[in-house]
């Protein structure tokens, strides 16, 4: 039986936390995360898959958030940049280099960008800056011109 | 944007898929990745009223690297593509290409088989598979049936694919050694698809080119074999000259698309200019 209106039981373990929502097969994760969870760390800037604010972790794999279905998440775990450092606890490390180095201005891609750049270090844990900008080639900055962007992550890489 | 409404089943096989789908053809979209139907949807250029979704379907899943012939299922994303090791060992054009698709959030979710399938005119992989002369393996409720890549593009949007099937794997026969492969394309500067791309795998045997052929997306309404350029090249040596004629009758046999990007003229001067620039590749 198809029914449109029907809504969808989807349980999926959010920043450590299980949860389990009543969703239309039409809603969209990052509704979800923002809407119903009040995860709003999470962006929508262009809606289209094409500028990576959305950008959360499924499974460990960065994704756009804006192009999954929450039904499709169902049974997934997902990080979102709450998940990356808890409230009252000191920053992951990939956003205290984007702080130290200056790595946004009006900060609305920063969210986006760091769940990137944390999948980007665990594929190329000593990446070259072509791997850097490659590597983050799906978040799109109007504020940085990317330099900034791309020396937080070298600091990293020096580091070890 | 908000998709309109529609139901949705995961389906946990092939068979249940098709049997899914049999039920109401015209209604029903299978989903995978959804990086190209999620964005329809949005849209409201479609609006079925049943997602299939058949990412869960482990017979559709995973690469194989055999003796005679590699099996890649339709389920594996771009980013499995770039990152298999035994597939880059045999066919190292599958790394080369799929590092030129989108960007790695959406190659984490995009799926071969599902760019395939969706047909964009402008989509990498149809290029590369005619070009390694894979097989296309189809579901259906009757059983199972292979097509050859080149035969499985007909218009823009538009397969070989009926209504009630599935495409469940790509086959590609091990290469001869020593053959040589190439991918390279103009990259739309926006969506990052082929404005035109070509795929080339040739084997250079006593200074001339044997099995050299040749895959064409991005130029027209579908990708395409590049015939003329291939049959003008076999036999011959790779030289400066024989690319540079090859490249030329290719792009002047060729109807070009023309869209708000590129003209059909441009197109043709882009399809010469990436076939000699690709077979200057696997001459080098």
């Amino acid at each position: 039986m198809i029914e449109a209106e029907k809504r969808h039981a989807v349980t999926i373990e959010i920043n450590g936390s299980r949860r389990t929502l009543e969703v239309e097969a039409r809603k969209l994760l990052v509704h979800l995360i923002r809407d119903d969870l009040g995860l709003t760390g999470t962006h929508i800037g262009c809606d289209t898959s094409q500028c990576g604010a959305c950008t959360v972790e499924i499974d460990g794999e960065a994704t756009k958030s804006c192009t999954v279905l929450a039904v499709m998440a169902d049974g997934a775990s997902i990080t979102t940049i709450e998940g990356v450092s808890p409230a009252g606890s000191s920053l992951d490390p990939v956003q205290a280099a984007f702080h130290e180095h200056h790595a946004l201005q009006c900060g609305f891609c920063t969210a986006g960008m760091i769940m990137s750049v944390r999948q980007l270090l665990r594929q190329h844990p000593d990446p070259s800056e072509d791997d850097i900008r490659h590597g983050i080639a799906g978040n799109i900055c109007r504020c940085t011109g990317y330099h900034n962007i791309v020396r937080a992550i070298e600091s990293l890489v020096a580091k070890g | 944007m908000i998709p309109a409404a529609f139901d949705y089943i995961r389906a946990g096989s092939i068979a249940e898929a098709i049997d899914l789908l049999q039920r109401d053809p015209d209604g029903s979209k299978l989903v995978a990745g959804g990086h190209t139907l999620i964005p329809t949807l949005k849209l409201r250029l479609a609006s079925p009223a049943l997602l299939v979704d058949i990412r869960g379907i482990a017979e559709m899943k995973g690469i194989a690297v055999n003796e005679d012939s590699i099996r890649i299922g339709a389920l594996t994303t771009h980013a499995e593509l770039l990152a298999s090791e035994p597939l880059h060992k045999a066919l190292p054009i599958f790394r080369q290409a799929a590092n030129l698709i989108a960007d790695p959030q959406v190659r984490n979710r995009g799926t071969i088989g599902g760019s395939l399938a969706n047909a964009d005119s402008a989509a990498d992989w149809p290029a590369v598979v005619i070009a390694l002369k894979a097989e296309l393996e189809i579901a259906s409720a009757t059983g199972s049936r292979r097509v050859a890549a080149r035969d499985f593009f007909v218009d823009i949007f538009s397969t070989t694919l009926g209504p009630s099937e599935v495409l469940a794997a790509i086959h590609i026969p091990c290469p001869a050694a020593g053959t040589r492969f190439t991918y390279r394309k103009i990259r739309h500067p926006a969506s990052g698809y082929a404005v035109v791309g070509i795929a080339a795998a040739v084997r250079i045997n006593a200074g001339v080119a044997a099995n050299l052929s040749i895959g064409i997306t991005g130029a027209a309404s579908h990708a395409f074999p590049g015939d003329i350029a291939a049959e003008f090249l076999a036999g011959k040596p790779l030289s400066q000259g024989n690319i540079e004629e090859a490249a030329r009758l290719q792009s002047a046999a060729t109807e070009c698309l023309s869209d708000r990007y590129a003209s059909a003229e441009y197109r043709a001067s882009l399809l010469g200019t990436e076939t000699r620039r690709a077979l200057l590749a696997l001459a080098a």
